[in-house]
């Protein structure tokens, strides 16, 4: 059968197509919209089997990593190396008694263990694994990717509000003023990429930082515009609610925030979305700012593009391990000041700098492109050290704070009263 | 592009079967024993005191609004960013001077306080 599959039309819904039509298997005039259907299915059931299987050992991973990293040596019981953990946990859940309480609003409570899942999985459908493997790719992949992950929001409160709980009700209040604040710069450090590339599709991101990119050939992006890498990585830390960014679900605080109440199969559902949205924001990192599917170096051009896309994801997914292993929790008046106060500002100057700088350097040679970013870039983070430290000096706070220094003052002065 | 598009809904309705089918799973394989207790709403151990919904501090609410300004500001953003290279130099000063209005917002809240966690 395979010699039918024309090389040139590499489509899988194209292949169906005549495949439909030569057999005559389905009834009706147009094979082409069955063959678009059952291609979807098709695709869509392959990203969910390598994406649930991907999550079931990023478990295990983060399990080995945090403990290697605290002086244990993690799941290590069940199979060779605890790698059939993931499975043994997998089988509890599912076996585990699911608890509705009777407090709880029934229809809000459940469908929001519901909803959490499809916006963690849908945005898999614009991430290009290589440049053929590729779902769907929209001329608005990195837009859609944004919009479908911070519709999250919406179950993570349903949940919260649904339990009746005074912990999940924090915790999922938390959650919404939280992941609402880092997504302001989460989407304006893309923005800076976006002006190099002049695009939003997800191949056309990676094709532009590859030695065929029109704009500036061969660089990624994590080059030209760390501090964007940067503020990505912070604002996406918050965003999918890991540590040190975890306040809506601080166990020392607040329990388990917004999933407090729930139990069995319904927790691991909430589970299941974190992983999910770790490995898709790491793999949207990729794509964005390390070159997605183009290999790391000129001399490994054989490399299929899928090898380097995953090894690449796994690098973010490992930071987001490391960060988790290494840094404690934030407060949470520190954490949304961090927010507005810090990452707003910084890029907002980045967006008008690059912004600037592209104008700039337009037509100039690679070197000289890379250098003017790298001096742009190198002057922003000494602009800001010498903010920082105008304002420790200022405030005379040991610790980083973001207060206004008045407000120190007078809180000193008040608490230095009643004392 | 419509096949893009058709492939996206029909995912999503299959991303939705996935908590779907684990709980017609769950409720297969897991176990049913309710009771008054095992059901009551969780305070760490001790019996629960008064209700969650009440009113709630009205801090988020602020942070909601600045959100919706800079939110609606990204909209803007995008395309600018994507037509960018096509654009004169003039977009660029017409996208600093937009921005500077919005950090000039942001300038007002701080000093108005609405960023402080109280």
């Amino acid at each position: 059968m395979l010699h039918a599959l024309p090389l040139a039309e590499t489509s899988l819904s194209g292949w169906l197509s005549g495949l439909i039509s030569g057999h005559a298997l389905l009834p009706g005039e147009a094979p082409l919209a069955w063959a678009v259907v059952i291609a979807s299915i098709l695709k869509a059931t392959v990203i969910i089997l390598i994406v649930q299987i991907g999550m079931l050992y990023a478990t295990w991973g983060e399990r080995k990593v945090i403990g290697r990293m605290q002086d244990r040596l993690g799941p290590n019981r069940v199979g060779l190396f605890g790698l059939a953990q993931p499975f043994a946990d997998m089988i509890k859940m599912l076996t585990k008694e699911d608890i509705t309480p009777t407090a709880a609003h029934k229809w809000v409570y459940n469908l929001g263990a519901i909803l959490v899942v499809p916006p963690a999985v849908i945005g898999f459908a614009v991430v290009a694994l290589d440049r053929h493997l590729i779902a769907a790719d929209l001329s608005v992949g990195a837009l859609f990717f944004f919009a479908i992950g911070s519709t999250s929001v919406m179950p993570i409160f349903m949940a919260g509000w649904g339990s009746r709980n005074k912990y999940a009700l924090l915790g999922a209040m938390r959650a919404v003023a939280q992941v609402v604040s880092y997504e302001i710069p989460q989407v304006l450090s893309i923005v800076g990429v976006l002006l190099l590339a002049g695009t939003l599709s997800m191949n056309g991101l990676v094709i532009s930082q590859g030695p065929l990119g029109d704009a500036f050939p061969g660089v990624w992006y994590v080059f030209l515009q760390p501090i964007g890498f940067i503020i990505f990585l912070l604002a996406t830390t918050a965003e999918i609610e890991r540590t040190p960014f975890d306040i809506p679900e601080a166990e020392s605080e607040i329990i388990a925030g917004y999933h407090t109440e729930y139990a069995g199969i319904k927790f691991g559902l909430f589970y299941l979305a974190l992983y999910f949205v770790t490995i898709s924001a790491s793999a949207v990192g990729a794509i964005l700012f390390l070159g997605g599917w183009q290999p790391p170096f000129g001399f490994m051009a054989g490399l299929p593009g899928w090898v380097s896309m995953t090894a690449k994801t796994l690098v973010l997914v490992f930071v987001f391990m490391w960060l988790r292993g290494t840094l404690p929790r934030l407060r949470v008046d520190q954490l949304m000041a961090f927010a507005w106060k810090v990452l707003v500002p910084i890029s907002l100057v980045n967006l008008m700098v690059t912004g600037f700088l592209v104008k700039l350097v337009a037509g100039w040679p690679p070197l000289g492109v890379f250098g003017a970013f790298a001096v742009a870039n190198v002057a922003m983070v000494l602009l800001l050290l010498w903010l920082v430290a105008g304002w420790r000096r200022r405030s005379g706070a040991r610790q980083m704070s973001f207060d206004r220094p008045r407000d120190i003052a007078a809180g000193a002065a008040v608490r230095g009263g009643a004392a | 592009m419509g096949e893009n598009w058709a492939f996206v809904a029909i995912f999503s309705i299959i991303a939705l079967s996935i908590p779907l089918l684990g709980i017609l799973a769950a409720r297969l394989l897991a176990p049913r024993r309710p009771g008054a207790i095992k059901q009551s709403t969780y305070e760490c151990g001790l019996e629960t005191i008064g209700d969650a919904w009440i009113q709630f501090k009205v801090q988020y609410y602020l942070y909601a609004l600045i959100f919706v300004l800079f939110d609606v500001e990204t909209v803007f953003l995008y395309p600018w960013a994507v037509a960018y290279n096509a654009l004169p130099l003039l977009a660029l000063f017409e996208m600093i001077v937009f921005l500077l209005i919005l950090g000039i917002g942001l300038v007002y809240a701080w000093r108005k306080g609405a960023l402080e966690w109280i």
